[in-house]
């Protein structure tokens, strides 16, 4: 029987034209959604300003340097804070992964404390630490470290306990089979982790940045709200979704690059 | 080497577990065995029997609960590079090829580069996957993969061979090859070896004594004498009246043990 194959099957892929295609449909009904709404003046432009609109803010912000100023402003906050974050919770998680002891000491302490909203934290910080540079860290420390080191342990503890074993069969002492062995078999998964962890990273960026700053991506959308520039707020918006992406995909990219042997073996 | 000391040898081993409620599981009971230098020895039961168990502890890799596991009459105390273990389970590195995954049982050698080098190649040549040296363990067959599992093991120069079921996840035709193979390999090298299976025609076939087992507890139930001709090859060896003899035998003994 010769039947057309379905585009709904379970567990079954489709053709590349139909899941990209899918794809990209959406996003351009979307767009035209946007232009229709605002081109037809359905919509206040306060509301929602056109695509034109924020085009032209674009322009302004590229020309003003304001646009250069702000996001380096955030990239500098989002990699050191993250990178605080990663550094601190790469050692504890293959700690954690790989002894018990360590299991036991960390994990109370860190489902107290994970369980405690980020955001909550910001009058907090700013008490301690001012409005500048540091209280972002702090921000961005705290909404993502605890996460982070959770995950780091759960990617140690995925390495086959047979791998291990066969390593001590081959004279390895427990270090050796650490650096040789568990840290390889792991880094895949923990390079993962880094990608999601980034992306919490952003959104507690923003977060920091919206309530006190005076440079940043945040801050730009918090005084454009002050004056009703809604073309401003929605600029701001797809910035940051686009660096959020462009991150992402340097993750993805890289990933394939180092790890294709992760990607093939099931 | 005195020839009445045994390679390996249990001495009234247990091997209990502790379950909630203070209650325990005993694994193994009272098992005492010996593999005399040079010889092939099963391990035969049916799931469940304790004989992987068995098997971890002599590789140091299980704590022994109660008795005493020698080789060359000492007592072992963890893991070490005299003995070698393959896996049921596919234990290559994914991101080292299968010339480096050999060259990983040498990490610890004194050898120099070169003659690892050499090394690595006569046991690729040995498994027959010298000129799959380059290439990466998920390019491979499960068959494949246990061949090169085997060309490790054997790279770092055992002095037993420890196998847990080494075939049990390949399909059945791969799995007569690996014998044949194995039979090759080990006539070849005259190594030591104990190996743990459930399947009967493979014991018969490998080994020079068979230890069946019986499950829960996990004990020796008997002890048999494979007393068939070498060197054997899978086609041949089967055919003997002989072979069909040992089997009945067996069959007989483990039927008694696997009740519906």
């Amino acid at each position: 029987m010769d039947k057309r194959p379905s585009l709904l099957e379970l567990r079954t892929t489709i053709p590349a034209h139909w899941y990209w295609g899918a794809g990209m449909s959406l996003i351009a009904l979307f767009l035209l959604s946007w232009v229709i709404l605002s081109g037809l003046g359905l919509v206040s432009r306060i509301f929602l300003p056109s695509p034109l609109a924020v085009g032209q803010e674009l322009i302004r912000q590229i020309e003003s340097g304001i646009l250069w100023q702000d996001a380096l402003a955030s990239l500098y906050r989002i990699t050191l804070g993250w990178l605080f974050s990663t550094l601190l919770a790469l050692p504890i998680g293959i700690l954690m992964g790989n002894f018990h002891f360590f299991e036991g000491l960390f994990e109370p302490f860190i489902d107290l404390v994970r369980y405690m909203p980020a955001v909550a934290f910001i009058p907090l910080t700013i008490l301690w630490l001012g409005i500048g540079d540091t209280q972002k860290f702090a921000i961005l420390f705290i909404g993502t470290f605890f996460q982070e080191v959770l995950m780091i342990a759960d990617n140690v503890k995925t390495v086959p306990r047979e791998w291990i074993q066969v390593s001590y069969t081959f004279g390895l002492n427990k270090w050796e089979v650490l650096r040789k062995v568990i840290l390889p078999a792991a880094l895949p998964g923990i390079w993962d982790t880094f990608r999601i962890t980034l992306g919490w990273a952003w959104t507690y960026l923003v977060v920091a940045e919206l309530v006190a700053a005076n440079v940043g991506l945040g801050y730009r959308i918090m005084r454009a709200q002050r004056f009703l520039e809604t073309e401003t707020i929605l600029l701001g918006i797809l910035i940051i979704g686009f660096m959020g992406l462009v991150t992402d995909y340097l993750f993805k990219l890289t990933y394939k690059r180092f790890f294709g042997w992760a990607i093939q073996s099931r | 080497m005195n020839a009445s000391i045994p390679k390996l040898e249990f001495e009234h081993v247990w091997k209990r577990f502790s379950l909630a409620r203070g209650r325990e599981l005993i694994a193994v009971q009272d098992v005492s065995l010996f593999v005399q230098a040079n010889e092939f020895v099963s391990l035969l039961g049916p799931s469940g029997c304790g004989k992987s168990t068995l098997l971890m502890m002599s590789a140091g890799l299980e704590t022994v609960s109660e008795g005493v596991i020698r080789v060359n009459g000492r007592p072992i105390h963890g893991p070490g590079r005299e003995r070698g273990v393959v896996f049921q389970s596919y234990t290559l590195f994914p991101w080292l090829n299968v010339a480096e995954n050999v060259r990983f049982a040498l990490l610890k050698s004194k050898l120099e580069r070169a003659e690892q080098d050499q090394q690595v190649e006569l046991y690729l040549q040995r498994v027959g996957l010298r000129e799959f040296a380059q290439a990466m363990p998920n390019q491979l067959s499960g068959g494949m993969r246990q061949r090169v599992a085997i060309a490790r093991a054997l790279a770092a120069q055992p002095e037993i061979l420890l196998m847990d079921e080494p075939f049990g996840a390949l399909d059945a035709q791969t799995r007569l090859l690996m014998q044949d193979l194995l039979l090759q390999v080990w006539q070849q090298e005259q190594t030591t070896v104990l190996f743990v299976t459930h399947d009967v025609e493979e014991a018969i076939l490998l080994s020079d004594r068979i230890y069946v087992m019986s499950a829960r507890p996990g004990r020796i139930k008997a002890e048999i004498p494979v007393d068939l001709p070498r060197p054997r090859s899978l086609l041949e060896t089967e055919a003997l009246p002989r072979f069909a003899e040992l089997r009945q035998q067996i069959l007989a003994l483990l039927r008694a043990e696997v009740q519906l």
